[in-house]
């Protein structure tokens, strides 16, 4: 019996018992759907990671005190014997003389605090850095001015705000530059406002404050002082390219080690990064995130597989007679066979369309209600497509069998 | 074997069919021989229970015997594999039951197009052996008709119509006329001898009325499993005179 027959005798058999067919379809539907959206946010994710990567600026390595643990999150370290990087380490990585191939190096010292003006006030992260950093971080400004290197040297009280506490604590319409805040009880004067960039690896990129490194370091903080020199939390390296960034990391290396004064046979006590090494990083902790999703969304789709088992079964204990006619009229066992399957696979797959819709209009629906980024690719359509056909398919085989084997006597006498 | 098995189209030899009941052996058919020729037309009858239907679904290949040898056209059933059997059932044997097997959802057309499905019939064609089969039966203007929209004896005939779509050598009729009233039932019985004589399909039908069977040239009477008595109708019609 030709295919197209079977679909067309399936479809006639669903028809007969619509409610009954919907019900069924809404498990996969569901199920489906839940797979489309939650590998929608998933993948929305992955690629929101690895934007807000590339948005950090271009060609950049980083310099963080201490060993990063293998296979742990990179902002995680371990916290034997590290020596903290300084404003000396910066200075000597900037020096041409030491390494070749650095366009420009930019220290940061960072704590969170509070900036306050008048009754509102935000939590925050507070960032200390030299003028650099601004090409180096990729910021623009929307108003105002960055840190220079007049700040710098005489420590001024100076600061440029994140978009994120610009807008909480300036009105619309109300002019920020020159307007005084307080950073941890310190006034400050606002300089410059930062132009929206999102989230980031190191955590939302919108809701900092720029200030002056030195202030930070001695007047805001108190930062340790190192072998003489003022420590730092971080240092940005911006290379001239992509392919010289092993061969700055060994030079950073070198001159750390000697800076440092570790023994040949000692680890570093710090670490070297390329922004690829993070997206990686990242891209692995995102892929397995998403696998997390989809299996979970799996399991309904399983459920869902489930019910039409069931209800195949009913149908096939209620077709009993139907089968031993279609049996009695020539239909081989196979015919019956590919019937019942046949039948199941064109329920899931009815559903499973149903549920590609759904899905798809639930992750919009996450994306303006939550502003959660969502992606829908074209190979999580196809593997739910797929899989609720296979679902179709597996739990149809038994009822199908079922209904295949009786004895065409018995199907007839049935009552 | 020794008188010319093959030339007859039904040869069935010591039939036996045991159903285990529990502990108890319930012997159904207890060593039937029939031989029925080409263009035959004959009618089983017998006490409830004396085991017609159970040799009519074992002559049409619906049931297989526990013990015995079957040949039909000379071909040997016991040796045919469920699929053989099905192709047997679809191409040779056309069946009528006493309540008329139709599906109930699909129109008389559809139900007489349903055996043409699994013979592999393209759809087009099926549709004009459906229409021609229902012409047959004088049911061609009922043709979009479900079967709960015809009465006993229309939906008897949809079957008949059914039963004959594929050409068959033979119909096997169980009690075609048992649910009928009998205008109803004679009318069938004219179809049947009409399908005998013109197209020269072999029936066998099962019937517990003499005013049916004796539309048969020949009858067979079983009982308790066994046949106790086979002739010609003329005979018999002088056997129910003498009495
Ligand atoms: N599936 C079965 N299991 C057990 N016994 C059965 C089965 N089918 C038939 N029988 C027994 O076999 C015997 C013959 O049954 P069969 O149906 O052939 O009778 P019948 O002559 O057609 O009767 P009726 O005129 O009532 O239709 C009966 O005693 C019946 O109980
Ligand atoms: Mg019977």
């Amino acid at each position: 019996m030709p295919l197209l027959e079977s679909i067309r005798i399936a479809l006639n058999a669903l028809a007969v018992n619509k409610l009954r067919a919907a019900l069924t379809m809404l498990g996969i539907i569901i199920g489906v759907g839940a797979v489309i959206a939650l590998l929608s946010v998933g993948y929305g994710f992955e690629e929101y990671i690895a934007q807000q990567f590339s948005g950090l600026g271009s060609n950049l390595l980083f310099v963080f005190p201490g060993q990063l643990e293998p296979g742990s999150s990179p902002i995680r370290r371990t916290g034997q014997r590290v020596q903290p990087l300084t404003l000396g380490d910066a200075e000597a990585i900037a020096d041409p003389f030491q390494v070749s191939g650095v366009v420009a190096v930019a220290a940061e010292y960072s704590r969170n605090g509070t900036i306050v003006r008048g009754s509102r006030e935000l939590s925050t992260y507070i960032i200390g850095a030299p003028p650099q950093y601004q090409s180096v971080r990729n910021f623009n400004l929307t108003l105002g001015e960055f840190i220079n290197q007049e700040h710098v040297n005489a420590r001024s009280r100076v600061a440029v705000l994140g978009a994120q506490p610009a807008e909480r604590l300036f009105d619309e319409g109300e002019y920020p530059i020159g307007q005084t805040v307080k950073l941890n009880d310190i006034p400050f004067r606002v300089i410059g406002v930062l132009e929206e960039k999102g989230g980031g690896p190191f955590g939302n990129q919108d809701n900092i404050v720029i200030i002056p490194i030195s202030t930070a370091q001695t007047r805001l903080f108190r930062a340790p002082v190192v072998r003489g020199e003022l420590a730092v939390s971080l240092i940005f390296i911006q290379t001239v390219s992509q392919d010289v960034m092993d061969v700055v990391a060994d030079q950073v290396t070198e001159i750390l080690r000697e800076r440092h004064r570790i023994s040949f046979r000692d680890d570093d006590d710090f670490s070297i990064i390329s922004q690829s090494d993070l997206i990686k990083v990242f891209g692995d902790f995102t892929a397995v995130f998403t696998i997390v999703l989809g299996a979970i969304a799996g399991i309904s789709l399983v459920v869902g597989g489930i019910g039409i088992m069931n209800i195949m079964l009913v149908s096939v204990t209620e077709r009993t007679r139907e089968i031993g006619i279609r049996k009695a009229v020539g239909a081989r066992r196979r015919d019956i066979l590919l019937q019942f399957l046949v039948e199941a696979v064109v329920l899931a797959l009815i559903g499973g369309a149903q549920g590609v819709v759904f899905g798809y209009a639930c992750s919009v629906l996450v994306t303006q209600l939550a502003g959660i980024n969502t992606i829908v690719r074209l190979e999580a359509i196809l593997l739910a497509t797929i899989f609720s056909a296979a679902v179709g398919l597996f739990f149809g085989i038994y009822p199908a069998t079922r209904a295949a084997s009786l004895n065409p006597i018995d199907a007839l006498r049935y009552e | 074997m020794e008188e010319q098995p093959a030339q007859a189209l039904i040869d069935a030899r010591d039939l036996v069919k045991i159903y285990q009941m529990g502990s108890v052996q319930v012997c159904a058919l207890c060593g039937v021989s029939l031989q029925v020729q080409r263009g035959e037309m004959l009618a089983i009858m017998g006490a409830s229970g004396s085991g017609k239907s159970t040799l009519l679904n074992i002559l049409g290949c619906l049931d297989t015997p526990t013990r015995g040898r079957y040949y039909l056209d000379g071909i040997s059933v016991a040796e045919m594999n469920d699929d053989q059997l099905a192709y047997v059932r679809g191409r040779k044997i056309g069946f009528v039951f006493q309540n008329f097997n139709l599906l109930p959802r699909a129109t008389a057309l559809e139900n007489v197009e349903l055996p043409l499905i699994y013979s592999g019939v393209a759809p087009h064609k099926r549709r004009e052996l459906a229409l021609a089969a229902l012409e047959a039966v004088g049911l061609a203007d009922r043709m979009r008709h479900r079967p709960n929209e015809l009465s006993g004896g229309q939906q008897q005939r949809v079957a008949i119509a059914r039963a004959i779509v594929n050409q068959p050598a033979i119909i096997l009729a169980d009690e075609p006329t048992g649910n009928l009233d009998s205008r109803s039932g004679e009318e069938i019985m004219a179809i049947f001898q009409r399908l005998n004589a013109e197209r020269g399909i072999t029936i066998i039908l099962v019937t517990h009325e003499h005013d049916i069977a004796r539309h048969a040239q020949r009858i067979v009477r079983i009982a308790d499993g066994r046949i106790v008595d086979d002739r010609p109708v003329t005979s018999l019609a002088y056997a129910t005179a003498a009495t």
